[in-house]
């Protein structure tokens, strides 16, 4: 019953031009990276396979869902060194925690609001909370985030919501 | 000199990665059932992950190799937490309850939740 | 140099007791999150080996095994779920 649901919305919206051309470049730079080789046939061989995937990703939709792509980009590299203060003190908690011999763990559920409205913000939003060790999403949908936390403070730090808005401040206004 | 700090921060980075590593190892062990022990490995994940790959970064200068390195730890970063909720929901879907108590994998239906 | 040993050997440790959970894991769950941290220690493992016998090459490996770890792991919890749901159909059949 979901798959229909998401596939219809897929089917929504139009195609935009300047996300095609960055995922081909993109693609061609890795290839051109990781090939070395700079010889006329191989690099046909690359040409094609960029544009065969390219064809490909758009026929999944995969650039129907990606309108903010593009303007989310600059906003990255700030939201990345936030993640990592997030990861370095919580790695630190976790690491305690588990090399204490009374194994002080309280695991904890939470359920949250995500305020990130598309789904590429939703999913931000979910692969940060995987990525910080303590926190793991287990459950994403119509608009709610089920978390699963390693003890009772990191559920805490969670419900005062500074990642759900950061997320939301990466997503921006665009619509 | 200045190759001494940076081989001297590497060592550091890369000491306190594998250090970063084992931990996890040790926690997936110790944990008492499966959701506490997903933490145990986002633990080896990520920071063991951005701990060794900088280090190597720093000892590979700038070369085709630190570029390398930088796409693989960038891609193990975006599609580990996809595999690890993957494994989770699968895990929710599937009627393994996530206990809100410290039980171990015997009783776990006792606390539904 | 010995750097690379030491943090080496601290991966294969891991790699160790990820099989050990593996192999005791109580449900098919823990068995594939084992068996997901062995893959991704494994592409740590080959990187650094990469460095230590100064072989650039081994981060295409590297790489490589990213791709095929992360398919894999999706490959068998696709499996895992899909036969869950048939077995579970099965007994609502009886």
């Amino acid at each position: 019953m979901k798959i229909t649901q998401t596939t219809r919305s897929s089917q929504q919206g139009k195609a935009r031009l300047s996300s095609i051309i960055l995922l081909f470049l993109v693609l061609s730079g890795s290839w051109l990276l990781w090939s070395g080789l700079y010889k006329p046939l191989l690099i046909g061989l690359g040409l094609f396979s960029c544009l065969l995937s390219t064809y490909l990703a758009h026929r999944m939709g995969f650039f129907r869902h990606h309108k903010a792509l593009l303007r989310q980009l600059p906003k990255l590299p700030g939201y990345w060194l936030w993640l990592l203060k997030e990861i370095v003190t919580s790695t630190l908690d976790v690491a305690k925690i588990i090399l204490s011999p009374s194994l002080p763990i309280s695991p904890t559920l939470v359920e949250l609001k995500t305020l990130p409205k598309t789904d590429v913000g939703k999913v931000i939003l979910g692969n940060s909370i995987t990525l910080s060790p303590g926190t793991v999403t287990i459950n994403l949908s119509d608009g709610k985030i089920l978390v699963h936390c390693l003890t009772q403070a990191g559920a805490k730090d969670l419900e005062q919501g500074s990642a759900n808005r950061r997320a939301a401040e990466l997503e921006g206004k665009v619509k | 000199m200045i190759d001494l700090v940076i081989d001297v921060l590497s060592w550091i980075l890369l000491i306190l990665g594998g250090s970063c590593v084992l931990i996890g190892g040790v926690g997936g062990l110790r944990l008492p059932n499966f959701y506490t022990r997903i933490h145990a490995s986002s633990l080896t994940d990520t920071m063991g992950n951005i701990l060794i790959f900088l280090g190597l970064m720093l000892q590979a200068g700038f070369t085709l190799a630190t570029l390398k390195l930088f796409a693989v730890m960038l891609f193990l970063l975006l599609t580990g937490p996809t595999a690890t909720y993957a494994l989770a929901n699968a895990a929710l879907l599937s009627g393994i309850k996530p206990d809100t108590g410290s039980t171990n994998d015997d009783n776990t239906e006792e606390s539904p939740k | 140099m010995n750097m690379y040993v030491v943090v080496a050997v601290a991966i294969l440790i891991t790699m160790v007791l990820a099989l050990i959970r593996a192999l005791m894991g109580p449900s098919v769950y823990d068995r594939v999150l084992a068996v997901n941290v062995f893959g991704t220690k494994t592409v740590l493992f080959l990187s650094v080996i990469a460095f230590l016998y100064g072989r650039p090459d081994f981060l295409d490996l590297a790489l490589a095994y990213a791709l095929v770890n992360m398919v894999g792991i999706l490959a068998v919890l696709e499996f895992v779920q899909n036969r869950s749901v048939k077995s579970s159909e099965e007994a609502a059949d009886d």
